[in-house]
Formats: structure tokens, C-alpha cells, sequence
């Protein structure tokens, strides 16, 4: 799950971590209040948005009078944010985050993240600050650092400073950086993050300072976290994906007009590839799960069918423990209740494989029952063509 | 002959009498899993099919000299019941439990160091030998056949898809694993793929990955290396849209290509057969079988497969 950054700042806040105040405002008149709040001579505008990007598409901006914090501001709100990570619709822009204009003596990328491989954390930070991580390790690898951190023995003094070496970081601010690597550590374990980045960390006039604020949570972990929970913003997620994981549903929207019903992550990804390879194009990732009611079907097909680009469906389900016959009543009964506009190509295999095309059979419902995984790829990709 | 499981296994259910785990342990048990209790704390003395409920690990040892346990608790308490299995000195351990904290597996990877137990998932289907009439998950047993084809699998369905595949050629399985998708998990695709090399049972191996992390290059690296049986794989996920979950720094600590097409580009290189899509993953064993030479010795006889 990801958060805001005002809602991150404020978290950084109570870890410790050196952040500039900021006032979040939902109007042009708030911002101006806020601005004043703050003082000083000049703003940054902040819009606040999941989507990574905002920078170069406008989505922060330097203002150097009230009425110009207030103008940006209400041109932030009015439109949606279109950044190389939001997709062509972009992302609603519902708040701004306001801080104070500060002087940048020079700026670091300070990461924290899970490395699966070793069963623990990482450190990963460079000298180039401001600049995205995978563009500073496709232009100069050398430049970043990489300093594992073990759960068990955690942050330790040794490790801060070979960062900080690394990195160039002056003597007299090696201090307060160790305290940042401790409490973005903390924040982690504490938190259950799945990373925490800093970029850029700033040197200002009094040391170091997070100008930017950035956390994701595991989802997995996030019932030990009520109060992170409620940070949540789904006005910034892909509805679709919201509504799909209402019905205990796993989906990732995509671009083609084939719309995929599937068990199982990987013959999942395997049935899109599978489309792809026919000449195809997969609508969808959509994973029903491992024991799909009715009523998940029902709710998968009503996801599926508001895509206005699908133009056929291709249902592919290995039944194991979950039985063919009961997801064949589920897609009949579902059909039904929701009617199916397009052509629906349903493949069964495994349990109960000839009971459940009985049941497609049966249903006098426009059914196409394919017997191999190839002749339902291929007859749901021709109906997408036709 | 099978690796991790088999005839002298001595099987704990952890999470017995919630509806998953009652539902599977019959499932098991009418395999021919020997099932000798279960576990769940407070529901000491309560017994499910005929198997006595203990209320923790250690004890149900004790008395039943378990051996093997498996999981189907709430992903808010099974990072507990794989200690407590560790703590136990079971041999094997499969947790079914999708949905664990990672950094709860982080320490539990950690914790598997220098203990004896083998930890199989989390969020996995299990294993299954059918030689050995013995299942230890969530596996259909009825489309596995006993015979001499390793399979390994981080996915659940599309191991099934692989199975089913071999079983319609005649090609029998010695076991299949299904080791899990999550990104920390017990027995990676090289710690499993030692036991295939050592088996005298299995001939070759064949592999099922998907894109992202996994650790599929180094497998082939390793059968190279050090494993003389064939191979064959497929790799799910080339028309996966890139970085829905893993970005930033993730990708950075990796430090490689994990995309599909690298994975099944570099398998190849490698010498592995590959399967170019999920309903080749059969026959791209037979081939591999049958450059090998041993193509015949794999097919299990029909009347053999039903007994």
C-alpha cells in the first residue's frame, strides 16, 4: 500500500527523521493559509499523488509570492496529474502539500528495501540525489551503495559510516546520518514497509533534511497496522483494481480486448502469454483464486464486462481441489444474473472436467466449451478479432 | 523412491480442525498420507476423522513420533506454528498459508539456519509423490502418476497444467514440489533440485518459474554444473506488465534482468528445454527425455499408473 508524502513526512516526523514542516491544504485559499503559516519568502507547491514522476510533470513547483502559492495551487487541484507511472488518465489531484522554499547545498538518494535474496534489508543510496535510482544505476553503477542490513543484528555504527564514505557525506553531519539510517530501520521493522526512500535527502543550512518522503507497506502485514490502514487513499488506485479486490479478486488491468478469468497466479500470467503467442491481446490479469464462489465469478465477470475494450472472454480453469462442476454453476449462474455480452469461451480441466461442460452444455447459454488450453486461446482470440 | 516425502512419513496437520485444514487432511488421507495428528492450540483431546487434536507441536510429537508437519493456519498466527515446528525438530515442514509478512519470513529464514528442518513454501500447494501414495498439501492427486520426473514449481494451477501434461504422454512423476511464490520462502528451485540429482528414482527434472526474482538462472546454472538429467522449463509472465509490484530499489537489489524473456533466453543458453507456451510444458520433457535416451524408461506403464 502506498501513502501520501504529507501523510509520510508526518511519519518520518515521529521517527526522528529530519523533514521541512508542511502545511497540506485541499483548496487555493487553504494553500495561501498554509503558505502564511509557514512564513519565509517563498513555497514549494506539492501535488499529492501515488504515482512517482510529479516532478517533471508539474506536480511540484516553486513559488515566490501568497497569490502565486495560491494560483499553483488551484491549478494543481483542478486537474489530474498524468505522470510516466500514472497511465494516460493520470492520477486526481485532491490535496497539495506546501513547505518552505530552503537553499540546497547538494542532495543524496537514501533508500531502504527488502532484499529477498539474503532474507534482509538494504541500504541503497548514491551521491546523485533528486535523480531516479534505476537512471543513476543505468548511467553510473559504480556510484551507488549497497549495505545490507541483517535483522538480527540490525543497523550498526560501522555500516553508517561506510555509507556515508560512499557517499561524501561531511564529518560534522556523519552524526545526524546515522540517526536518519537508524530510524528509517526502525520505521521499517516497526511498520512492516516494503521500502522507505528519501530522495532527495538534502543538505541545508542545519544540516540534513528528507525533502521528499516516500513509504510503501506490505499488504500482507497490514492487519498488525490499523493506523497505517487508515492512511489509505483509493482515489489514488485503479478502480477496477479496488472494486476487484472487493471480491477477493487479483487484477491488473492491461490494454488488449481479451478478457481473462483465471485460477491461479501463474497459469494466469501463462494463459496471457498464451494469448500473446496466438496473436492475441490479453485485456487482464485476473486471478479467481483458489475456491471461487459464485458470487467471486459474478463480481469477475462484472469487472471484466465494464472494460468497454473487451471484446471476447476467456474463461481457463484447472480444477483441483476447487471443482469444475461448481465453477461451471458459477459461470452459468453468473452469466445469467449479469448477462454477457460478448463471446464467452469457457476451458475446463482437471475434477469434474466433463461434469462442468455438461453443465456449460446444458445451460443454453452461448457458451464455447474448448477441449484444449490451444483451441480455447484460439477461438477467444478470434471472436476478439471478429 | 521420492525426495522430502514418502512412505516413512509421520504427518502433523497444524490448523487440523479449522475448515481448510479438516477438508484437506480427509483429502490426504484418503490418498494414503499417513496422517498421525493434528494440532491446534486449546483443542487438546478433540479429535478430527479419527485423528487425535493436540494442543502444540512438541507434545503431538511425543506421542505420535510425527516426523512432518503441514499448515493451514491464518496468515496471522502461521509464522508462529512454523517456529513452533522448527522448535519441535520436525524433518519437514509445508506451509500452505498464503499471505504471510515477508519480514516474518525474513526471520524465519534466518531462524532455518542450522536446524535440521526443511521448510516447504509458504503460499505453495504442497508436495506430492504418488509412488509413495503420499500427499502431503493441496494437490489433485488423481492427475499424478507414479513414475520418474522430478517436477518443481512456484505456482500453484499451472503445476497442475505441467502434471497433467506428463500424466497424458505416459510420463509419471517421482514427486512434485511446489515451493511457493512469495519472495522469501523455505526451499528455493536449487535446495530441491539437490535432492532430484541424488534420487535414484528421478531422471530428470522439470522446472515451472515466472518472471521477476526466483532464482531460475541460477538453477540452470547449477544443473549445468552439477546434475546429470535432463531438463525442461516453462517461464509464465512475458506479457506481464513490468514492475506492478517490485520497483525502485527492489529492482536495483536484485541487480538482474528478471523479466521473462531474459529468464527463458538464459535457461536455453543453459541448456534447459524450454516450453515456448504453458501447453508445450509436456512435450518439452518428452524432448529432453528423449535427447537424453531415456525416453522409454520414463513412460509408465498405463496398468502400473492405476494400481
Amino acid at each position: 500500500m502506498n501513502i501520501h508524502e504529507y501523510q509520510a513526512n508526518r511519519l518520518f516526523q515521529q521517527y526522528g527523521i529530519p523533514v521541512l514542516s508542511g502545511v497540506v491544504a485541499a483548496s487555493g485559499e487553504q494553500a495561501v493559509a498554509a503558505a502564511e503559516s509557514l512564513g519565509g519568502g517563498s513555497w514549494v507547491v506539492k501535488a499529492q499523488v501515488h504515482a512517482g514522476g510529479r516532478g517533471k510533470a508539474g506536480g511540484v513547483k516553486l513559488a515566490h509570492s501568497l497569490a502565486e502559492v495560491g494560483e499553483l495551487a488551484d491549478k494543481m487541484l483542478s486537474h489530474r496529474l498524468v505522470t510516466h507511472q500514472s497511465g494516460p488518465e493520470g492520477v486526481p489531484v485532491d490535496k497539495v502539500f506546501i513547505v518552505n522554499g530552503v537553499e540546497i547545498k547538494k542532495e543524496y538518494y537514501l533508500a531502504l528495501a527488502l532484499d529477498a535474496q539474503n532474507a534482509g534489508l538494504m541500504f541503497i543510496a548514491s551521491s546523485q540525489g533528486g535523480t531516479e535510482i534505476e537512471k543513476t544505476a543505468r548511467d553510473m553503477p559504480d556510484a551507488i551503495a549497497r549495505q545490507p542490513v541483517d535483522l538480527a543484528v540490525g543497523v550498526k555504527p560501522y555500516m553508517c559510516a561506510a555509507v556515508a564514505e560512499k557517499l561524501g557525506i561531511p564529518r560534522e553531519l556523519q552524526k545526524q546520518f546515522h540517526r536518519i539510517l537508524l530510524s528509517m530501520y526502525r520505521l521499517f521493522t516497526e511498520k512492516d514497509c516494503s521500502m522507505v526512500e528519501i530522495n532527495p535527502l538534502a543538505e541545508i543550512s542545519g544540516g540534513l533534511a528528507a525533502l521528499d518522503s516516500k513509504i510503501n507497506f506490505e499488504d500482507n502485514a497490514l492487519f498488525r497496522h490499523p493506523d497505517i490502514l487508515e492512511l489509505r487513499d483509493v482515489g489514488q488506485e485503479d478502480s477496477r483494481e479496488v472494486e476487484a479486490a472487493r471480491y477477493d479478486l487479483n487484477y491488473v488491468g492491461l490494454d488488449g480486448n481479451i478478457g481473462c478469468m483465471v485460477n491461479g497466479a501463474g497459469l494466469a500470467m501463462a494463459t496471457m502469454d498464451m494469448i500473446q503467442h496466438h496473436g492475441g491481446a490479453p485485456a487482464n490479469f485476473l486471478d479467481v483464486g483458489g475456491s471461487a464462489s459464485e458470487e467471486n465469478i459474478a463480481g469477475a465477470f462484472k469487472i471484466l464486462l465494464s472494460d468497454r475494450h473487451v471484446k471476447s472472454i476467456l474463461v481457463n480453469i484447472f480444477g483441483g481441489i476447487m471443482k469444475c462442476d461448481v465453477i461451471a454453476s458459477g459461470i452459468v449462474a453468473a452469466a445469467k444474473k449479469t448477462g454477457v455480452r460478448v463471446p464467452l469461451v469457457v476451458r475446463l480441466e482437471g475434477t469434474n472436467a466433463e461434469m462442468g461442460k455438461n453443465i456449460l452444455g446444458d445451460s443454453g447459454l452461448a457458451i464455447l466449451s474448448a477441449d484444449t488450453f490451444e483451441s480455447g486461446v484460439r477461438a477467444a482470440v478470434q471472436a476478439a478479432g471478429a | 523412491m521420492s525426495i522430502l516425502i514418502g512412505r516413512d512419513t509421520r504427518l502433523l496437520v497444524q490448523g487440523i480442525t479449522g475448515g481448510v485444514g479438516r477438508f484437506h487432511t480427509e483429502q490426504m488421507k484418503n490418498y494414503g498420507t499417513n496422517i498421525v495428528g493434528g494440532v491446534t492450540p486449546g483443542k487438546e483431546g478433540e479429535a478430527v476423522l479419527d485423528i487425535p487434536v493436540f494442543g502444540t507441536v512438541s507434545k503431538a510429537v511425543r506421542e505420535t513420533g510425527a516426523n512432518a508437519s503441514v499448515i493451514y493456519v491464518p496468515p496471522k498466527f502461521a509464522a508462529d506454528s512454523i517456529y513452533e515446528g522448527i522448535d519441535a525438530g520436525l524433518e519437514v515442514i509445508v506451509c500452505i498459508t498464503e499471505g504471510i509478512p515477508v519480514l516474518d519470513m525474513a526471520r524465519i529464514k534466518r531462524y532455518l539456519e542450522g536446524k535440521k528442518t526443511r521448510l516447504v513454501g509458504p503460499n505453495c500447494p504442497g508436495l506430492l509423490s504418488p509412488g509413495q501414495r503420499c500427499k502431503v498439501g493441496i494437490m489433485p492427486g488423481n492427475i499424478l502418476i507414479p513414475g520418474h520426473v522430478g517436477v518443481i514449481s512456484r505456482s500453484g494451477t499451472l503445476t497442475y497444467e505441467a502434471v497433467a501434461q506428463l500424466t497424458a504422454q505416459g510420463v509419471g512423476q517421482s514427486t512434485a514440489v511446489g515451493i511457493g511464490g512469495d519472495p522469501i520462502k523455505g526451499m528455493g528451485f536449487i535446495d530441491v533440485l539437490e535432492l532430484f540429482a541424488k534420487d535414484p528414482d528421478t531422471y530428470g527434472v522439470v522446472l515451472i518459474g515466472e518472471i521477476g526474482g526466483g532464482g531460475e538462472v541460477e538453477a540452470a546454472q547449477w544443473i549445468r554444473d552439477n546434475m546429470n538429467k535432463p531438463a525442461a522449463a516453462f517461464v509464465a509472465g512475458r506479457t506481464a506488465p513490468p514492475g506492478k509490484r517490485m520497483g525502485h530499489a527492489g529492482a536495483i537489489i536484485s541487480g538482474r534482468s528478471d523479466s521473462a524473456d531474459a529468464k527463458i533466453q538464459k535457461l536455453g543458453a543453459l541448456g534447459v528445454t524450454m516450453a515456448q507456451t504453458p501447453d508445450k510444458i509436456g512435450d518439452a520433457m518428452v524432448e529432453a527425455l528423449k535427447k537424453a535416451g531415456i525416453y522409454e524408461k520414463c513412460l509408465t506403464q498405463k496398468t502400473g499408473a492405476m494400481c
